[in-house]
């Protein structure tokens, strides 16, 4: 709980932003159900009316509330992402790991395997997979996303297992005589937390950004109310055509918003993960300027005497110039 | 003796929420005109930050909190006054930057750009400085090569395909690619073997000779100062503990920690002897400690060491015969005032 | 010239192993497609389901499953992707040959305008870290997280439908001009790219953007780069020469890793425009079923991505000395 506490309070804003945002859109899936006016499927007469007090989102061609459809639309897209990310996290952490650990020929072939899948691209060989089905449901379309997405994982955390191998402390738990699996567990996955998570949340990414357009396209079962589904409604009846902007906007911005909280928390966990990018927040304030990593060493003397009078004035309130008056520069 | 390069009450801290990292506090150090100086210490002592923050190669979160650091260069100052470089602005930076104060890096496999070739990494240090057309500066760059002994043929090659002692050649013909007069070393044989340390070392004794500069040599291997350095500066969590000519150091060290240093490594002559180290590590330079910052680890410390104020004076040692201390002539001076040399270069007295 | 051996050698084995994922998807799955097929199309001749049985698989009498292996590779070479079921009976080629052209253009010449636009922006980025640009992100983020047809939806909406400042859909104008070399053609096939090609690099120079700004981030703090600016040298050739050259080096790879997700996204963005490339011709093909349609495309898209892959290896072999003498060793 406490690392978690930790985590937290070292992620940068825009990360938070991104945690605040998903979670908005967690709880929206959750109580969903609970909260929607309509039955998605149920049909009016008020066919495609604008957005209005009765129809927060208005309404589809055959009089179907969109608000409601937008909310199942959240609960089955994002169940369906976040179990692929589930799923597809640990085959690629198997696969990464076991291949790093085992090294020569298992290695090969393994490394083999994930870079072909890699470098044929994803979305028609999806469609090819998802074309032949013929239940194309929630569940063929997680099996198959599933499928599909653990290359990319697994070739990350495989490097990364590399590069933690060859370290010592691996060495003396060898020679301690631990076993194997125990050296996985408890000694190589707690190194790679941030890589993993990080793979997790590009996972979900993926997996909604593939399920929407496979959605969209008409691959998925049409008659499931995914965020997906509705797009591929608006498209086929000509949403666009006749302006019934209501109808594509908030499914849409919806899948855009999660995918924009996902990404903003991805670059967080990058910044977590990576010292490098964390170290060099950029350009730094100091004595109320700004210096840029590029700039030649500031030297407090003359930062200060080109503040102004004004400038030292309003500095000397700032938290900074307190603790620069008990700086050790002066009185030893 | 003229200087050249005077760091005066040179301060830099690391800044960061938790605190400001003193890494150097108040160093006065000044190298003269075709001097070595060997500047000496434990990682972490801040000898590199001492280094690059005087020439402000320093990136954020440093900062030079303190100090000056005048130089002397004719061509710079034109027989008047010394320029500070800790006020000069970007413009006044370049015209200093390699033309007077060259640095030659510690990993030279890390400070060479990896996709130019060796010709264009040395033409771009002697274009950005000199008015040469292209074939005088193609010239100049095969000259430089020959210099530092390594065949022409290798203009044309990539680092990686030089071996690491080639390398760091390289990095030293570069180094003098434009006639600094002042050349910064930094542990620049650290990572070499000790036969290739010899050559490269050896080397730069005679382009020394042969083109004039002025050496500050930094490395955390006194007894490689000892041969090579003119005068030794020892440095400890960012202050000068003792500052002297080698040959005083070595004679009559008179700080203990560098007694500790000098024992830490064996001697070629004399009977056999423990190694002995320094036991303990360096302070945290978050928390500056009034006093000497040695004391956790010191043989010899007294209540007093924690009110010294770390200024470097000569060295005194026992006057003959009177018991009273009488100051020894010269430039050797410590910031240790409780001990003196005897004390410290006798053998087998640890209490 | 080993490693770009070894590169090829890599895709070959990529190429196999797709074209055998496609014969055998079909042939793996419960059900049987072709027999779907029978049921929905009712005017194909004898010799045509043959040919497609062979494609997909039948029920009896079409030899063992490794004869039927080796006649799809037979076809496959000679480019014989069987007939269309839609179209029937225009051979499938046929029609690749006529989308191919439109997706190639358009797709591709956006997509490398998107990439060099990101790459420009995220070493300014990179170099100013922290600054205005770099504090902007979130709003790049935004392009980058929405489906790139959401986006589309978008443009169209406002530039076409709304202001008709531009054409809604298509590739040209049929009732104004027809496909030739000549001017009007050309204008107007232009006039109806710009909001395809638009969507593409509003919707993909983010990543490249958000990919180069981390690389050159790492990049500057090389000690190379220190020594750089050591050496006094300008800051154009500290920022371009020392630090961008280096750093574009992971951001290539990055693009070849990247692109099957970048050409994907543009196909189905065809759709939002029924623009006549391949992926319009995707769409038909799913809503009606045909299978040996569907089957060519993903051969011709992973083909495409595939060559491009090792184009951009060539690339990057010709910018990184390390890479040439890494596999030589």
């Amino acid at each position: 709980m406490k690392a978690l506490a930790n985590i937290w309070r070292n992620l940068p804003l825009k990360a938070k932003v991104g945690v605040g945002l998903f979670g908005f859109f967690l709880l929206a899936g959750i109580i969903g159900p609970i909260v929607q006016p309509y039955d998605p499927n149920a049909q009016t007469p008020l066919t495609l009316a604008a957005p209005s007090g009765q129809h927060w989102f208005g309404t589809t061609q055959t009089g179907q509330d969109i608000f409601s459809q937008v909310l199942t639309g959240i609960r089955l897209t994002l169940e369906l992402s976040l179990l692929v990310g589930v799923i597809v996290t640990v085959v690629s952490v198997l696969v990464g790991v076991t291949g790093a650990f085992l090294g020569g020929v298992w290695d090969d072939t393994l490394s083999l395997i994930t870079n072909v899948f890699l470098v044929i691209p994803p979305l028609p060989l999806l469609i090819i997979l998802l074309g032949y089905l013929p239940d194309q449901g929630q569940t063929p379309t997680i099996l198959v996303l599933s499928l599909l997405g653990w290359p990319w994982g697994a070739r990350v955390i495989r490097a990364q297992t590399l590069a933690i191998r060859g370290r010592d402390f691996i060495d003396a738990s060898r020679e301690t005589g631990e076993k194997n699996w125990r050296i996985i567990i408890f000694e190589l996955i707690p190194n790679e937390i941030s890589l993993i998570a990080a793979s997790f949340v590009n996972t979900v990414l993926y997996a909604i950004g593939a399920s929407v357009a496979l959605a969209f396209v008409g691959l998925t079962n049409v008659n499931e109310w995914s965020l997906g589904t509705i797009l591929y409604w608006s498209q086929t009846d000509s949403a666009l055509q006749v302006g019934a902007w209501w109808w594509y906007v908030p499914a849409g911005l919806a899948v855009a918003l999660i995918g924009t909280s996902l990404v903003l928390l991805n670059s967080g966990l990058d910044e977590l993960g990576s010292p490098r990018l964390r170290a060099t927040r950029g350009t730094a304030r100091v004595a109320g300027h700004r210096i840029w990593p590029t700039d030649p060493t500031p030297v407090l003397a003359q930062l200060q005497a080109s503040r102004g009078r004004i400038g030292s004035f309003l500095y000397s309130f700032s938290r900074r110039s307190m603790l620069e008056g008990n700086a050790a520069g002066g009185d030893l | 003796m003229a200087p050249i390069l005077e760091i005066d009450d040179l301060s830099v801290a690391y800044r960061s929420d938790g605190g400001d990292v003193h890494a150097v506090e108040h160093v006065n150090l000044t190298l003269n005109a075709g001097e070595v100086v060997g500047l000496c210490g434990e990682s972490g002592s801040g000898k590199s930050t001492l280094a690059y923050g005087a020439t402000r190669l320093l990136r954020p979160p440093a900062l030079v909190t303190s100090g000056s650091v005048r130089y002397r260069g004719r061509r710079i100052t034109q027989g008047g006054d010394p320029a500070d470089i800790l006020t000069m602005n970007h413009r006044e930076l370049a015209r200093i930057r390699w033309r007077e104060v060259a640095i030659v890096f510690q990993s030279a496999m890390n400070a060479l750009n990896p996709v130019l070739r060796v010709q264009d990494q040395i033409l771009d240090a002697i274009t950005a400085h000199l008015k040469l057309p292209r074939r005088e500066a193609r010239e100049k760059a095969a000259n430089l090569l020959d210099l530092v002994g390594i065949p022409r043929a290798r203009l044309r090659a990539f680092p990686h395909e030089l071996s690491g002692g080639m390398r760091q050649r390289v990095m030293i013909a570069m180094a003098l690619a434009s006639d600094p007069e002042v050349v910064i070393m930094d542990e620049p044989t650290t990572a070499l073997d000790v036969v290739v340390q010899r050559d490269i070392l050896a080397q730069i004794v005679e382009l020394k000779e042969t083109l004039g500069f002025s050496v500050l040599f930094i490395t955390h291997d006194l007894s490689l100062l000892l041969e090579l350095a003119d005068r030794i500066a020892v440095m400890y969590a960012g202050r000068l503990l003792e500052t002297g000519n080698s040959a005083a150091i070595m004679r009559e060290p008179a700080h203990p920690y560098t007694r500790g240093l000098l024992h830490s490594f064996p001697s070629l002559h004399g009977p056999r002897r423990e190694l002995i180290g320094i036991p303990g590590t360096p302070p945290d330079l978050r928390d500056v400690k009034p006093g000497c910052p040695f004391i956790p680890r010191c043989s010899y410390t007294i209540p007093a060491c924690a009110e010294v104020d770390m200024s470097l004076n000569p060295v005194v040692v026992p006057g003959p015969g009177s018991g009273l201390p009488a100051p020894v002539g010269g430039s050797h001076l410590t910031a240790c005032p409780i001990v003196t040399p005897e004390e410290v270069s006798k053998e087998g007295v640890l209490s | 010239m080993a490693y770009i051996l070894r590169r090829l050698a890599f895709y070959l084995v990529a190429a196999f192993v797709a074209i055998t994922l496609n014969f055998f998807i079909p042939r793996a799955v419960p059900g049987n497609p072709a027999e779907i097929i029978l049921s929905k199309y009712q005017n194909i001749t004898p010799q045509a389901f043959k040919a497609i049985e062979q494609m997909i698989g039948g029920a009896v009498g079409t030899g063992s499953l490794w004869s039927q292996y080796l006649h799809y590779w037979n076809d496959v070479f000679h480019f014989n992707f069987g007939v269309d079921l839609t179209d029937y009976p225009t051979p499938v080629s046929a029609m690749l040959d006529q989308a191919l052209p439109w997706t190639l253009i358009l797709v591709g010449t956006a997509t490398v305008i998107a990439f060099l636009l990101g790459t420009g922006l995220g070493i300014l980025a990179g170099w100013r870290h922290g600054g205005f640009l770099d504090r902007s992100l979130p709003v790049w983020m935004f392009f980058q997280a929405a489906p790139y047809f959401f986006i589309a939806l978008i443009l169209v909406d406002f530039f076409a439908v709304t202001h008709h400042w531009l054409p809604v859909g298509q590739g040209y104008n049929g009732e104004v001009t027809s496909p030739g070399w000549t001017w009007a053609f050309l204008s107007n096939a232009i006039e109806h790219a710009l909001l395809p090609a638009f969507t593409i690099v509003l919707t993909s120079v983010a990543g490249w953007m958000l990919q180069m700004r981390n690389v050159m981030i790492t990049t500057i703090n090389e000690d190379y780069v220190i020594a750089a600016q050591a050496k006094g040298l300008s800051k154009r050739r500290v920022i371009f020469t020392y630090s961008a050259r280096n750093a574009l080096l992971p951001q290539l790879q990055g693009f070849g890793l990247a692109l099957g997700f970048v050409v994907s996204g543009a196909l189905i963005m065809e759709i939002v425009f029924s623009y006549p490339g391949i992926g319009y011709l995707l769409l038909e093909a799913v809503q009606n079923k045909d299978f040996p349609l569907m089957q060519a495309i993903f051969l011709c898209i992973t083909f495409a991505v595939l060559i491009a892959n090792l184009v951009v290896d060539l690339i990057i072999v010709f910018f990184d000395p390390r890479a040439r003498a890494r596999e030589a060793a």
